[in-house]
């Protein structure tokens, strides 16, 4: 079983959501990154997304849009993610790790090549915000060869033909996303997006992580109640951002997301 | 040529084109093609288009023999197609027509847009405030340093501008903050994408609003020449006027279509704006075509003397029509363009953009080499007014 099919299975018999934080990989800086894997595994996340960064992050709010920036100024490339991974993966045989980013950094590596890569580094899904399931058939089918699940997003727009030709492509879990707007924008609402989120694990047979405006623990208990998954970005990167040293870093990301550890753990998953 | 019937229904021109965008747009993207092609299949629309483009745009614009600048050069005969005359001063405004009356038809109340130059910011403001629309127009801030009056042109129209500040602060960054509102408000608000790119439809809806200028320069150029032209010239940002004016002409397999590109300083140097004469094939703003990228695919800044064609990327159906050979892409640098501005002011009266001043530059390098007896049809996209200033400060002259 793979590692994001297993950590699913693990949660379905404790009866609780995962949290799955976001990071962009190379921020706060370069020698940080995989300390601060290390560090929100040690505070009680159950899996990662870490973000390769694109110079058009079309889909992305200010926090991560800069922070994308920054790892790029600093000189951040596909093949160092990658390699974070396989360091992480040195000491860390359990946390599914999930890359998010934008196709175009994929293809000038080669989609055959990187599924390659991100397989032996120890990568778990590869989400790509902007292939879509039609688009995207030949990359899915790379990836999943190598044993990597490719992760497509729905949306509150999503009608049932999009959901039926997602649940032909995606794998691991699929991405909600549970507003209209870009990572980092405000409130939705939750008891709409849990109902939804309810339908569409029917409809597709596999879990269904929640993101996209998930800011505090208050939110990711609320949340958790009825997703697989709530998913922290923009939150913790404005966390990141400010810090001067990788201490400071890493002690930001416990303090942030302790609280959040805490709320998945004593919510228990009833449904809407 | 056998019968040239691209985009397929996915939106593709062979390997380029498709749909590569965040999730939540993808439902907006099909609403918008549906909205399109009834539209299209509509006689009562089509009259308006029709109307409007005549009574608000005014068209048809003419094709002008630019005939001292031809006998001085002492070869082909260059023709103007005069989208500098329309309203508001460009070719942009065809396709804003077209894409604020879908966006009436459709019911929405607010359109966005992105802008470089401004020239398609002040089209849509203007048809917004037709239309009685709300607009709010996305720019670089460093574009709205080096378009000041068109900014300003835009607030008299009654339209907000958003000074766009992340990446490179330009065109492609003023796209993707675009992007970012249209997935925030997609259900009241139509995005006017002020080029031939972007996702399906979008390629292919401006292409059709702007075929106009191909379609009317095909007949004109029968009546005054008795032919058609042996080549047809036009700059390329995303390639709107270009694609508008090379589709009516694609199964004429005689005539030559040349798109030229922005050199900026020189190919040589990396600063310029140039992504089929140097680029490789990649995916940005929803469509696979050639970009100027870095080895890592990361998106390279441009640069251009003419801030509307200050953009890495290109329209996916030139992608393809220069993969297949049927059209070619050259470029033109800022010095060349500011030349073919200065000598078209002097020879024919006529000020144009520095965008269309590229196509100009190209125009007046090829014509020598061609006969008295063949024709070259230069699209002239805009006027020049709002470039003066950026001309006078290039040679240390204060406004
Ligand atoms: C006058 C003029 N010509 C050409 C362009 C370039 O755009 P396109 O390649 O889409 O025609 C612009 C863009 O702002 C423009 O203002």
């Amino acid at each position: 079983m793979s590692r994001l099919a297993g950590l699913f299975v693990q949660l379905q018999d404790a009866g609780r959501a995962a949290l799955i934080p976001f990071m962009t990989a190379g921020d706060p800086s370069l020698t940080a990154t995989v300390p601060l894997m290390h560090a929100l595994v040690a505070v009680g996340v159950d899996a990662i997304e870490l973000g390769m960064p694109f110079s058009d992050p079309m889909a992305d709010g200010p926090s991560i849009q800069r922070a994308s920036e920054r790892a790029l100024a600093r000189g951040v490339k596909l093949r160092m993610v990658l390699e974070w991974v396989r360091e992480f993966r040195m000491t860390n045989s359990h946390t599914p790790i999930i890359l998010m980013g934008y196709l175009n950094p994929v293809e000038a590596m080669g989609v055959t090549l990187f599924a390659e890569a991100a397989a032996t580094a120890g990568v778990d899904g590869v989400i790509l915000v902007d292939l879509t399931p039609e688009e995207g058939r030949g990359e899915a089918a790379v990836l999943r060869q190598q044993g990597v699940d490719p992760i497509f997003l729905l949306a509150p727009t999503s009608g049932p033909e999009r959901v039926a030709t997602v649940r032909g492509m995606g794998s691991g879990f699929v991405y909600y996303v549970s507003l209209r707007g870009i990572t980092g924008a405000a409130q939705a609402d939750w008891t709409e997006v849990l109902q939804r989120v309810q339908d569409l694990r029917r409809q597709l047979g596999l879990p269904v992580a929640i993101g996209f405006g998930i800011r505090d623990a208050a939110t990711v208990a609320r949340v958790a109640v009825g997703a697989d998954a709530v998913v922290v970005g923009s939150a913790l990167v404005d966390q990141l951002a400010e810090c001067m040293t990788d201490q400071e870093a890493i002690a930001a990301a416990t303090r942030f997301i302790e609280p959040l550890a805490q709320a998945v753990r004593t919510t228990e998953r009833r449904g809407v | 040529m056998e019968t040239y019937a691209l985009p397929d229904a996915f939106g593709h021109y062979g390997p380029y084109g498709g749909r590569f965008v965040a999730e939540t747009l993808i439902p907006a993207l099909a609403e918008l093609e549906h909205a399109y092609q009834e539209a299209q299949r509509d006689p009562e629309f089509r009259a308006e288009l029709h109307n409007e483009l005549r009574q608000f745009v005014g068209r048809p614009n003419p094709l002008c023999h630019a005939a001292r600048v031809s006998r001085e050069l002492g070869g082909a005969q260059i023709y103007l197609k005069r989208e500098d005359l329309n309203h508001t001063g460009a070719h942009k405004i065809n396709n804003a027509v077209g894409q604020a009356l879908l966006a009436r038809r459709m019911g929405k109340k607010r359109v966005i847009a992105e802008t470089g130059a401004g020239q398609h910011g002040v089209a849509t403001a203007t048809v917004a405030t037709r239309y009685g629309m709300e607009c709010l127009v996305y720019m670089g801030e460093e574009d709205i340093q080096r378009q000041s009056s068109n900014v300003f042109r835009m607030r008299l129209l009654g339209a907000q501008v958003a000074a766009v500040s992340s990446g490179t602060r330009t065109l492609k960054d003023a796209l993707n903050e675009a992007l970012r509102d249209w997935v925030t408000n997609v259900e009241s608000t139509f995005y006017v994408i002020g080029t031939a790119a972007g996702p399906h439809p979008y390629p292919v809806m401006v292409r059709e609003f702007h075929r106009v200028i191909g379609d009317e320069a095909r007949a004109q150029c029968l009546e005054l020449t008795g032919r058609l032209p042996d080549c047809l010239i036009a700059c390329v940002g995303g390639g709107s006027n270009a694609i508008g004016l090379f589709y009516p002409f694609i199964e004429d397999k005689a005539v030559r279509m040349i798109g030229v590109e922005a050199g900026g300083l020189g190919l040589g140097t990396g600063q310029h704006a140039a992504p089929l004469t140097t680029g490789r094939p990649g995916v940005l703003h929803g469509n696979r075509t050639y970009l100027m990228e870095d080895e890592d695919g990361q998106i390279l800044p441009t640069h251009s003397i003419s801030a509307g064609l200050d953009y890495p990327g290109v329209g996916p159906e030139h992608a393809y029509l220069k993969d297949i050979g049927r059209a070619e892409y050259v470029a033109a640098t800022d010095a060349e363009a500011l030349a073919a501005f200065h000598r078209l002011c002097r020879t024919e009266g006529i000020i144009p953009a520095l965008e269309s001043a590229h196509a100009l530059a190209h125009a007046f390098h090829l014509a020598p080499t061609m006969r008295p007896d063949q024709t070259i049809i230069v699209n002239l996209s805009g006027r020049g007014d709002k470039d003066i200033h950026t001309v006078a400060a290039l040679e240390g002259i204060h406004l």
